[in-house]
């Protein structure tokens, strides 16, 4: 096991019926980082952390999490991580420090050091001022600190969270995400999924996982240098009539409007894609700047979750 | 130590929901006290006022007389008189009377001879409680000024040991205890867990440290608090509203009911891991809480039921909470005399929270 690993899973396989939920997925997500599990709804996200904190048994593969083989001794980690469902799963009839004080009872926490450990959180999440008050009649920008004081009070050395901020407005995002960048500078390891791709930028490593399968993984900066796709932007002021003219060039991969600008990927296989583009444009009297750019996250989901058919179009 | 922590905490915890849901906490208090009234009041045994209608084709001094007395029973109250048996069958069938009597025109003539019936008396069988009056009417003494009543010895002499005074509640209070405790105690753990599933609570208290058989005794435990508290309830209220006592000693109704209510929440708990709402819960809690009043004796004389009935009946706790009730309340029995029925309570609630326990997995799939 290396040392350097909090999770290291290998040929993880997840089969609902006829579904495979997720894979043989490989994954190594090393301590003390922020990793990403980015993917839309149904590309086993979630059955990937319950499958790696042992809510389910993986039908085929297993795991090494934090040194503990899973499923077969899930029990013995559950002490040590943390875990945020998708969605809230605290107890709506009792007020914010109830809660606290239960999991403080359940993860047995030193009995002397609960009232501190309590406030020390309250505060740290900005949440003394709801302290009373029953968790059923918070604002869901309000639950997720709580959610979050509730996962990380025993000090976990890992956090699992399922989609933490789909029900939370941005202001509350950006305060969410500072409080995990802090956690992980103090040593927590935290796998987190999401669909929002400013949040998977955000994360020190990313796999994209697609109907079960990780399509790509590497730091966010290399998944957008390793695309394989030639991007170009297109700002026309007809970019429905321009999507149709690039649409039919038999090269391009995929086109994205965005506004009044386009997003088109080229496989970079294609040396002279930025002048196929323009001639084509200009043969249909599409009058158009044309020009290549950086990839986002956001091309490289599409280049990665695009079909084989399409690429090899 | 941990482990006790981690009891306390989902104990503390189940106070703390309960309390604050008004609605059930209502019920612990108010479910037992309604029902007590209810069944208290109302199941009466004793057949009385039934309606009745008379057709004296008779209408002699004789005859009159007659239909004097068997009002004077109060078994019947005489509501209509019409002319002929006809009508009377008429009545019945419109379910307008109970009860009906034909006196026939030589009613005088008929009561002189041996060796004929003088009056007719019609009863609707399709009720089964008024069919038991039937002996009553039957063996009432016609004791008329022309023939001189001779006094039957009685060969054999019945001595209501008990309950001599033959007092329905007397009888109905201790079996009642059981069929309240059911309700109740059945229906809270039924929902506890499938509940916890539906809110989304479970996934995380699953990805805690915390056991399953923590997780079972800890949900029960407050309720065998709350289930005493209810029997408490019942014994004071059957005590002053009814009369009934506790001859037997009350340390003994509160053992023999501790493991009942065990018995019965651990019931409940193992319908909430078999079940994915609390919809099913609640109609699972129905399902048995039907055969706990009619199998086990509360209503029926188990000795009566069938052999099939009878075994279905000794397999539900309540069967055997309502002999250790009537024991100890009214015989004045002691437990080690009803060992067997606190052997049964005991190992069915061991087996039933084991049973739930590991039916429960800490897993999703």
């Amino acid at each position: 096991m290396n040392e350097q690993l909090a999770i290291r899973a290998r040929g993880l396989t997840k089969q609902f019926g006829d579904l495979r939920a997720v894979n043989h997925l490989d994954l190594d997500v090393p301590r003390a980082s922020i990793y990403g599990f980015l993917g839309p709804n149904g590309s086993g996200k979630s059955t990937t952390i319950r499958l790696l904190c042992g809510l389910l048994t993986p039908t085929e593969g297993g795991a090494n999490v934090l040194g503990i083989e899973i499923p077969r001794d899930s029990k013995l980690l559950k002490p040590n991580i943390g875990y945020m469902t998708q969605k809230f799963s605290l107890f709506g009839d009792m007020t914010v420090l109830e809660n606290l004080q239960f999991m403080s009872e359940i993860y047995s926490y030193p009995k002397g050091e609960r009232a501190s450990r309590i406030d020390e959180l309250l505060w740290k999440y900005d949440l003394t001022q709801q302290r009373d008050q029953f968790a059923d009649t918070m604002s869901g920008g309000q639950r997720q600190p709580l959610a979050l004081a509730s996962a990380v009070l025993h000090k976990p050395e890992l956090l699992l969270l399922d989609e933490p901020t789909s029900a939370v407005d941005p202001q509350s995002r950006r305060d969410f995400w500072a409080n995990l960048f802090r956690l992980a500078e103090a040593g927590t390891t935290i796998l987190v999924s999401t669909h929002y791709m400013d949040e998977a930028e955000r994360c020190h490593r990313l796999a994209i996982l697609d109907h079960g399968t990780k399509v790509a993984d590497g730091t966010p900066r290399d998944l957008q240098n390793n695309t394989g796709m030639t991007i170009i932007e297109v700002l026309a002021n007809d970019p429905y009539r321009a999507q149709v003219v690039i649409d039919e060039i038999p090269v391009v991969a995929s086109v994205t409007q965005l506004g009044v600008r386009l997003r088109v990927l080229v496989p970079d296989t294609v040396d002279d894609a930025l002048d196929i583009v323009t001639k084509a444009l200009d043969r249909k009297n599409v009058r158009a700047e044309v020009h290549t750019a950086e990839a986002t996250l956001e091309d490289v989901f599409v280049a990665v979750t695009m079909k084989p058919e399409q690429l090899a179009a | 130590m941990k482990s006790l922590s981690r009891l306390m905490a989902i104990m503390r915890k189940e106070v703390r929901q309960m309390r604050r849901d008004r609605l059930t906490f209502a019920m612990i208090f108010g479910m037992p006290l309604m029902q007590i009234l209810l069944f208290g009041y109302a199941i009466n045994m004793d057949v009385r006022n039934l309606t009745t209608a008379v057709a004296d084709e008779s209408n002699t001094h004789l005859s009159r007389e007659f239909v004097a007395r068997l009002e004077q029973t109060q078994v019947t109250k005489i509501r209509y008189r019409v002319n002929t048996a006809a009508e009377l069958e008429e009545l019945m069938r419109a379910g307008e009377i109970s009860v009906g009597v034909a006196i026939p025109k030589d009613f005088d003539r008929r009561v002189i001879d041996d060796n004929r019936t003088a009056v007719h008396i019609l009863v609707d069988g399709s009720d089964p409680t008024i069919g038991g009056i039937v002996d009553a009417l039957r063996n009432m003494p016609l004791a008329f000024d022309t023939t001189p009543v001779q006094q039957k010895h009685d060969l054999i002499e019945v001595r209501p040991y008990y309950n001599p005074e033959r007092r329905t509640p007397i009888n109905v209070i201790p079996g009642l205890m059981g069929v309240i405790l059911t309700m109740t105690m059945m229906l809270f753990t039924a929902v506890s867990i499938v509940r916890e599933r539906e809110r989304g609570n479970l996934e995380l208290l699953i990805n805690t440290p915390v056991s399953s058989a923590e997780l079972m005794i800890g949900k029960v435990m407050p309720y065998i608090a709350i289930g005493l508290v209810q029997l408490a309830l019942i014994v004071w209220a059957g005590d002053l509203l009814f009369d009934v006592p506790v001859r037997g000693s009350i340390i003994d109704l509160y053992v023999a009911a501790s493991l009942f209510i065990a018995a019965n929440l651990a019931l409940g708990l193992f319908i909430s891991t078999a079940v994915k709402t609390q919809f099913q819960a609640m109609q699972m809690t129905f399902f048995l809480i039907m055969p706990s009043i009619l199998l086990s004796g509360f209503v029926f004389p188990f000795e009566g039921m069938p052999v099939v009935a009878q075994y279905l009946g000794e397999a539900l706790p309540i069967t055997h909470f309502i002999r250790l009730t009537r024991g100890i309340m009214l015989r004045e029995a002691g437990l080690v005399e009803l060992s067997g029925a606190l052997i049964y309570l005991g190992t069915f609630s061991i087996i039933t929270i084991t049973a739930a326990t590991l039916r429960f997995s800490k897993r999703l799939d």
